[in-house]
């Protein structure tokens, strides 16, 4: 059983399931028939054992196929690593769109089917997908952060750095092996 | 003033059928009309009365709802559970929910300043009486309420007239919190619309407020050049005896003042205050002190620096009467809001209370008396301070590092701080003795000692920040300028037209509490950057002391920097929470001085006028109360737009535009009746930024308005790109939706507007005389 990382943060009935093995991130976007991954400032901030989790993050979108969404001012850091992301804008605008079954996606193509969510301040990641999980019954979600959102339809546990890391590698690999 | 009382007594009448005695008649009120302008549709508006225009509003920004939790637990048919497409047991599904939890924290924000209003009206009619004048500019302000003409349709001339208004305010109020109740409104848009009316009311609350203490306290009057004084924890005189005072409602403060003065006291003790309190008795008194915004609370308390504290409302910690006997020192509740379970001693002589309260019998008191309050506040301040000796509460160095040894490293303080602190980190670098990373926290502490209560072995976490922090505190010395009040009519003239035709970039209002993502610091520098791109910046509360608590590499801090007239380039401090309605009034100004339109009573056209020509936006970076919701809907209402920080999403609902959905953002050509595409101006009409930079960037484009003259627009469309490209990285993707002629590009950038406009297949289009009203259609097309 997962705990919301701020502890007060306390949801009600319908909590996120918990990952408990890596791969069922990396089946879930294979499984998806539109992805798509919203990536917050924190990210720039975070290093994992020598490369910035943005570096991590423009492989996994580049395995998967899947279009990025910059939010807040996190284009700048996908821009100075010469990746232009699909979109930019505010994290509450991409969740807007997201809850409209109407929108027709970056591309024209339509609707996602699954938003992953990472480097978003936790509190503030918290209720988007509190919105997401309310007013947007087709929708899946995942927090790929390392503490346990429990709106997401799926997200990791608390985790130490180092398990998190592991975590992370395990989905870049097992999409490299099977494909996005 | 529009009504009188008419009242008649008879000492003794003889008639047919006997003889009366001391019989007194009241038929109530009747109409008393001295104003010429031509009363508008909507005085005194009921709580549907506006339905119509917030559905305008709420048809083109839509609700976005965030809910903090999947039940209700407001009746006892719950808990019930609304996930998804769920309906509790009384019917209401979740959209209503979050709508009506909105609604209820606007009515909390707009009782809490209606009822402030209430107590200061009251004290001010019995001390100066119910004929004292209404003078907030003298003859440079001839609009003294805005906010209160437009909505109520009166003009207050004397404090008495005050009491009508607030009447009307109260009632309000209750029909709204009524709608809240089990079984009443049932509709997500109707709670909506009731909120904005909440909203509107608040402004007129506020507005009571502040244009009575102005009058009767003789506050500043409009003053461009009010006066700087001081701010910061390190510019109190320690050496004195020192009174602190926290809270809003400033008559205990001012009586305080009045003490000290007529007994010849006032050099020998420091006044000194927190939140709005501290802003509003500067402008009483130029040589108090302002410690700083409601986050210095704790921090100050426990320095041991205060003597005396005295609270009044809002805003308080609920534990600060724990807090002050940490220190030993005295506490004063002065409000009946607030009292704090303490015994009431307002009709005990003042001589005894000091006399408890000095020897330690008791811990506090509530007096009710402002006056009884400014007595006992100096004499208890000047009889405990040699005994207290600055007893403080804040541990030694070898303390924090002893305690810091005890950590179990379990991060609970770290899941209970609301901006995730690495707690645990500089706990482990203070075990070790070093207290760097301890005294970085302070700069994006707020303060609040979560972590302490969090703490299994009861560490005081946030006393070991204070005492890292010490250098910086006692560093924290700064100017700002006193609360100016309202904008003078004559300025209003002046930059009414560039403000309406573009030319002035914009007008920005940094206001609320201090509940920020990062710091104080982000506010200093918002201000800085828009005051230096000559837009207007306004600042009230405690995002106005946060404005203040930075220095350039001269020392000098942006009060100082910039100046304080209501023009390009200007760092304008209106005052406390209850001046915000001077910077609403100012855009209300703009469409009867400027614009020459009817404002008594004509809320909907004025409100129209406003969205689609002035450039107005409203940040509340660390909104954290229900009367921030209030004031930020007040807003909304009237068409201005409001940025809140991250953590303001946790206000669970967004007005939200949508730029890709063309057929949201057509409005009436006045002139002709055709309708026209305006692009998304403004954008959004409530929206939280996750970071600084982003919101800063969003400010810039939220101040575009369909009636900007395409010089005005070349300008707005220029800070936009750079303050993305600087902060962002990128060329906004979406100017072709702000373009509306060639004459719109900025000059600088054309060859590469041109570029991206043909790649967009962008077409040239008209500049309407813009409304959403079609009443305002001048002539319909054939």
């Amino acid at each position: 059983m997962a705990e919301p990382w701020q502890t007060a943060e306390i949801p009600g009935p319908k909590k996120a399931l918990v990952i408990t093995k890596p791969k069922i991130v990396s089946a879930m976007i294979r499984r998806a028939k539109r992805p798509i991954l919203i990536v917050g400032h924190e990210a720039a901030e975070i290093d994992l054992d020598g490369e910035s989790l943005i570096d991590y993050l423009i492989r996994l979108s580049n395995l998967a196929g899947m279009p990025i969404v910059a939010t807040a001012h996190t284009v700048r850091y996908f821009i100075d690593r010469g990746f232009r992301p699909d979109a930019w804008m505010p994290i509450l605008d991409i969740a807007n769109r997201l809850r409209d079954p109407n929108w027709s996606g970056l591309d024209g193509n339509g609707q996602y089917d699954l938003a992953i969510f990472v480097g978003i301040q936790y509190y503030m990641e918290w209720v988007v997908l509190s919105g997401l999980k309310h007013f947007s019954p087709k929708l899946k979600t995942i927090s790929l952060d390392r503490f346990y959102q429990p709106h997401a339809s799926w997200s990791f546990p608390n985790l130490n750095m180092k398990d998190w890391i592991a975590c992370l590698k395990v989905i870049e690999e097992d999409l490299k092996e099977r494909g996005g | 003033m529009t009504k009188k009382e008419f009242l008649v007594k008879i000492g003794e009448l003889k008639t047919d059928i006997g003889i009366l005695k001391n019989l007194e008649l009241s038929v109530g009120k009747i109409i008393e009309e001295t104003w010429e302008e031509k009363p508008g549709p909507t005085p005194f508006p009921s709580i549907t009365d506006l339905r119509e225009w917030d559905f305008k509003l709420l048809r083109r920004y839509r609700p976005f709802y965030m809910p903090f939790c999947d039940v209700c637990c407001l009746c006892t048919f719950g808990k019930c559970d609304l996930t998804g497409d769920k309906r509790g047991a009384c019917g209401l599904n979740m959209a209503a929910q979050q709508s009506r939890i909105v609604l209820l924290a606007c009515c909390i924000g707009a009782a809490t300043h209606i009822a402030h209003a209430r107590h200061l009206v009251e004290h001010l009619i019995e001390k100066f009486g119910r004929d004292h004048p209404i003078d907030v500019g003298g003859v440079n302000v001839e609009v003294e309420a805005p906010v209160t003409r437009l909505v109520c349709g009166i003009r207050p001339r004397k404090l008495g007239d005050l009491e009508d208004v607030l009447d009307y305010l109260e009632g309000q109020v209750t029909h709204l919190l009524s709608a809240t109740h089990t079984g009443q409104e049932g509709s997500n848009l109707d709670f909506e619309s009731k909120v904005l009316h909440a909203g509107m009311i608040d402004q007129v609350g506020m507005e009571i407020a502040d244009i009575a203490q102005i009058s009767a306290y003789n506050f500043p009057k409009a003053d461009p050049n009010a006066p700087l004084v001081d701010i910061g924890l390190g510019v109190v005189d320690a050496s004195k005896p020192v009174i602190m005072v926290i809270g809003h409602n400033v008559p205990p403060a001012v009586e305080i003042v009045d003490y000290l003065q007529e007994n010849g006291l006032h050099d020998m003790v420091e006044v000194t205050g927190l939140c709005c309190t501290a802003i509003d008795i500067t402008r009483y008194d130029p040589k108090a002190k302002i410690v700083g915004p409601i986050s210095w609370q704790l921090r100050y308390i426990r320095s041991g620096i205060p003597d005396v504290i005295v609270v009044d409302e809002q805003c308080i910690r609920a534990d600060s009467l724990i807090e002050a006997q940490k220190i030993k020192a005295p506490l004063i509740a002065a409000s009946p809001k607030n009292c704090l379970g303490l015994p009431d001693r307002t009709n005990d002589p003042a001589d005894e209370i000091v006399a408890d309260l000095v020897s330690g019998k008791a811990p506090g008191a509530l007096i009710l008396d402002p006056e009884k309050v400014g007595e006992v506040a100096v004499k208890t301040a000047i009889q405990v301070a040699p005994k207290r000796r600055k007893f403080k509460a804040v541990p030694d160095v070898k303390d924090v590092i002893e305690g810091a040894k005890r950590c179990r490293r379990c991060s609970q303080c770290r899941r209970a701080c609301p901006n995730d602190l690495d707690i645990p980190k500089a706990i482990e670098d203070a075990a070790k003795g070093r207290l760097e990373r301890l005294a970085e926290l302070y700069d994006e502490c707020i303060g609040c000692a979560r972590c302490e209560s969090a703490c299994p072995e009861d560490l005081p976490i946030h006393s070991f920040i204070v005492k890292a922090a010490e250098k910086k505190i006692k560093e924290e010395t700064y100017k700002i300028r006193a609360g100016r009040g309202a904008i003078q009519d004559v300025e209003i003239r002046e930059v009414g037209g560039p403000i309406v035709f573009g030319e002035i970039p914009g007008v920005i209002a940094f206001v609320g509490c201090a509940n920020y993502p990062k710091g104080g610091r982000e506010i200093a520098e918002m201000t800085m950057e828009f005051a230096s791109r000559r837009y207007i910046v306004l600042t009230s509360g405690c995002a106005a002391m946060s404005a203040a608590m930075y220095k350039n590499e001269e020392g000098k801090t942006p009060y100082e920097i910039f100046h304080g007239a209501f023009d390009a380039g200007g760092i304008v401090n209106v005052g406390s929470c209850v001046s915000n309605p001077h910077i609403a009034g100012a855009a209300i100004k703009i469409a009867s001085i400027f614009a020459r339109k009817n404002l008594r009573a004509n809320y909907e056209e004025i409100a129209d006028y406003i969205l689609n020509r002035i450039g107005a936006v409203g940040v509340a970076w660390g909104a954290m109360s229900q009367k921030a919701a209030a004031i930020a809907s007040g807003f909304w209402r009237l068409g201005v737009p409001v940025v809140v920080g991250p953590h303001g999403a946790k206000y669970r609902r967004m007005l939200l535009g949508r730029k890709d959905r063309e057929e949201d953002w057509y409005v009436y050509d006045a002139r002709t009746g055709e309708k026209v595409y305006v692009g998304p101006a403004p954008e959004h009409l409530f929206y939280a930024a996750e970071t600084k930079e982003e919101a800063m960037v969003m400010i810039a484009k939220l101040c575009m308005r369909p009636s900007d003259t395409t010089k005005g627009r070349a300008i707005k469309l220029t800070h936009y790109i750079d303050l993305s490209r600087r902060l962002l990285g990128v060329m906004p993707d979406d100017i072709h939706l702000f373009i509306r002629t060639k004459a719109d590009i900025p000059i600088t950038m054309r060859d590469e507007i041109l570029k991206i406009l043909e790649e967009k297949g962008w077409k040239e289009r008209k500049i309407p005389d813009p409304t959403l009203l079609p009443r305002l259609i001048r002539r319909r097309e054939e």
